[in-house]
C-alpha cells in the first residue's frame, strides 16, 4: 500500500503542541571508556510534538534515546519521562513506564523466528493482557491497514523488503499505543520513495495516535517532512535548538552543510 | 694495600661496565618490561571483568527461574527444537557408537574366550561414559552453536534490545527456557543413544555371529546395575546446564557485530564441549567416592 492509501486509512487530527514537557532531561553524560559519547546534553520533549535530533553519525543521538527508555544507563544527569525520573525506577516502574513508550529500532529488530502477525501478537500479549484474542487480531489488523502492510500477516521477516521490515517494526511499536515514540533513524538504508512514505507514517502515528516523538536522523528529507523542532547535536553537546526555518537560515557553516 | 683492592675492583668492573655502555639499549629494556607489565594486568583485568560477567550471569539467571510468569510456551518450543529436532543425529551417532565398539572389541574378547561377556561390556560403556560424553559432545556441537548463534545474531540485530523496551524481560524468555530445555531434553537423548547403541552392537554382533535380540539385551542388562545407570542419568543433567548455560551466555553477550555471531558460536562450542569434559571428570570421581 502506498503513501496516499495510507493516508485515507488514517484520521487526521490536528492536535496543537501544548507546553507540557513528557521528557526532560538535564546535564546527560554518558561514556564509553574514555570515550565521552555525550558530554553535557539537555532537552525537553513538549507534548504532541515531533523533535527531530540531528547530528553526524557517532554525535550520540542513537546512545540519547537508549538512555531514555534505558537500555543503556545514563552517567550522569536527569532523565525524567512522563514525570518520573527513569534513574530511579526498579525493574517493574521501568516495565510499566516502558509500556507508555514505542521505539523503532534502526535495523527494525522484527524477531526473526516469528511471523509478522505473531512480532505484532508479542508486544500485545504481554502488555495488553485484558484484550481478547478477537480483539487482539483486530488490533493488529487495524495497526497493519495503517501502514499498509495488512497482505503481509502471515510473512515471515525474511520474506519482507527493508521498506516492508521499517513499516512492520512500526506496526509492532504503535499496537500497544504508546504515548512517546522513539525513532532511531527511520529512514536510513531506504530509496528516497521509501524514506517519504516512513516520513509519512510518522505524522500519520503523531496525528492518529496522538503521540510525542523524538527522530533521530541525518536525512534531510525526513527533517523536513516530520520536524516541529529540532535539536543538532555535535560533539555529544547541543549545538543548536529551534524550528526548522531557524536551521534553514542559519549562517553557521556546520548547518548549512547539512541544510544545503 | 688499598690501592691494589682500587686496581683489582676497576679490573673486574671496566668490562662489565664496558657491557652496559649504550644506556638507550636499557632504557629500551625498562620500557618493553612496563609495557608487557600494563598489557598482562590489562589481560588480568579482562578476566576478572569476564569472570564476573558470568557470575552475574548465572545470578540473574538463577533469579529469574525462580521468579513469577514462567514464559512456558517458549520453553516447550525450546524442548521440541532441542529434543525432537537432534533425535536423527543423536539416532545415527548412538547406533554406529554401539556398533563400532562392539566390533572393535570383539577380536579382543574371542582371543580371551569371552565373547558371550560382549553385550554386558558394551551395555555397561554405553551407559556409564560413552553414551552420555559423545552424546553430550554433539549436542555442545549442535545445540550450543545454535543458541550461540541465535541469540549473537538477534542481540547485533536489536531483537534483544526489541524485547526488553516492549518490557519482556529476554533473560527469561530467552536463556531460562533454553537453559531448562536443554537440561532437561539433554538427559533424555542420552538414554535414546544409549539404547540406539546397544541396538547397534546388536547388529555389529550379528555381523560375525548369531544371536537374538532378546539373548542380546538379556545378556546386556544383566551386567547393568542401578550404580551404572543413576551416577550417569544424574551427570547427563549438568551437561545440559553446561551447554545451556555457555550457549546462551555466549550469545547473549556477543559483540555489536556480525563478526562476533560467529565468534559466539564458535566460542560455545570449544568452551561447552571443555565444560562436559570437566564435569565429567568430576562426576567419575564423586562417583567412585560414593558409590564403588
Amino acid at each position: 500500500m502506498n503513501t496516499g492509501q495510507t493516508e485515507n486509512t488514517v484520521t487526521t487530527l490536528s492536535k496543537p503542541i501544548s507546553k507540557e514537557p513528557v521528557i526532560e532531561i538535564s546535564n546527560l553524560k554518558k561514556s564509553f571508556g574514555k570515550q565521552a559519547v555525550l558530554k553535557d546534553v539537555s532537552l525537553q520533549l513538549f507534548n504532541g510534538e515531533n523533535l527531530v535530533v540531528l547530528g553526524k553519525s557517532g554525535s550520540g543521538k542513537s546512545v540519547l534515546i537508549k538512555c531514555i527508555v534505558r537500555l543503556l544507563n545514563a552517567d550522569k544527569g536527569i532523565i525524567n519521562v512522563l514525570g518520573e525520573d527513569v534513574s530511579k525506577l526498579g525493574s517493574d516502574g521501568l516495565g510499566e513506564l516502558r509500556q507508555k513508550i514505542g521505539f523503532l529500532f534502526q535495523s527494525g529488530a522484527l524477531y526473526d523466528s516469528m511471523t509478522v502477525k505473531q512480532n505484532l501478537e508479542f508486544p500485545l500479549q504481554r502488555i495488553r493482557k485484558n484484550l481478547s484474542k478477537k480483539e487482539m487480531d483486530e488490533k493488529i489488523l487495524e495497526v497493519l491497514e495503517n501502514v499498509g502492510l495488512s497482505d503481509a500477516l502471515n510473512k515471515m521477516p525474511s520474506q519482507l523488503s527493508g521498506g516492508m521490515r521499517k513499516r512492520i517494526s512500526l506496526a509492532r511499536t504503535i499496537v500497544v499505543d504508546p504515548l512517546i515514540m522513539l525513532y532511531d533513524e527511520p529512514t536510513t538504508g531506504l530509496d528516497p520513495v521509501t524514506s517519504d512514505e516512513i516520513s509519512s507514517l510518522i505524522n500519520d502515528v503523531q496525528k492518529k495516535y496522538k503521540t510525542s516523538s523524538i527522530i533521530i536522523t541525518h536525512d534531510m528529507e525526513c527533517v523536513r517532512a516530520t520536524a516541529d523542532r529540532v535539536i543538532m547535536l555535535q560533539d555529544g553537546e547541543v549545538y543548536l535548538e529551534g524550528k526548522l526555518d531557524e536551521f534553514e537560515k542559519s549562517t553557521d557553516e556546520l548547518i548549512k552543510s547539512f541544510f544545503k | 694495600m688499598p690501592f691494589k683492592f682500587y686496581l683489582f675492583i676497576m679490573e673486574k668492573l671496566t668490562p662489565v661496565v664496558k657491557r652496559i655502555p649504550n644506556l638507550q639499549k636499557a632504557r629500551e629494556f625498562t620500557l618493553k618490561i612496563s609495557e608487557k607489565t600494563i598489557e598482562k594486568t590489562e589481560e588480568a583485568s579482562t578476566f576478572l571483568t569476564d569472570f564476573a560477567d558470568v557470575i552475574l550471569f548465572m545470578t540473574r539467571m538463577t533469579k529469574e527461574t525462580f521468579s513469577r510468569n514462567f514464559e512456558f510456551k517458549e520453553f516447550l518450543r525450546q524442548c521440541f527444537q532441542i529434543g525432537y529436532k537432534t533425535l536423527p543425529l543423536i539416532s545415527v551417532t548412538g547406533a554406529i557408537m554401539g556398533l563400532v565398539l562392539t566390533l572393535q572389541s570383539r577380536p579382543v574378547l574371542v582371543d580371551f574366550g569371552a565373547v558371550s561377556m560382549l553385550p554386558g561390556m558394551v551395555a555397561v560403556s554405553l551407559i556409564r561414559e560413552m553414551g552420555p560424553v559423545i552424546t553430550a559432545l554433539i549436542c555442545a556441537g549442535k545445540i550450543g552453536s545454535g543458541m550461540g548463534a541465535e541469540l549473537g545474531s538477534m542481540k547485533v540485530t536489536e531483537q534483544i534490545d526489541a524485547m526488553e523496551v516492549s518490557s519482556t524481560n529476554p533473560m527469561k524468555f530467552l536463556v531460562v527456557t533454553r537453559v531448562l530445555a536443554a537440561t532437561l531434553m539433554i538427559p533424555l537423548l542420552v538414554l535414546y543413544a544409549d539404547a540406539l547403541g546397544i541396538l547397534g552392537s546388536w547388529a555389529g554382533a550379528n555381523i560375525k555371529g548369531d544371536v537374538t535380540l532378546s539373548l542380546f539385551f538379556l545378556q546386556a542388562f544383566s551386567h547393568v546395575g542401578f550404580t551404572d545407570f543413576l551416577p550417569a542419568v544424574i551427570k547427563t543433567f549438568f551437561f545440559g546446564a553446561v551447554i545451556g548455560v555457555v550457549g546462551c551466555y555466549k550469545g547473549y553477550n556477543a559483540g555489536r557485530g556480525t563478526e562476533s555471531v560467529g565468534i559466539a558460536a564458535n566460542s560455545a562450542v570449544v568452551l561447552a564441549s571443555l565444560l562436559v569434559l570437566i564435569v565429567d571428570m568430576v562426576a567419575v570421581q564423586i562417583t567412585d567416592m560414593f558409590v564403588l
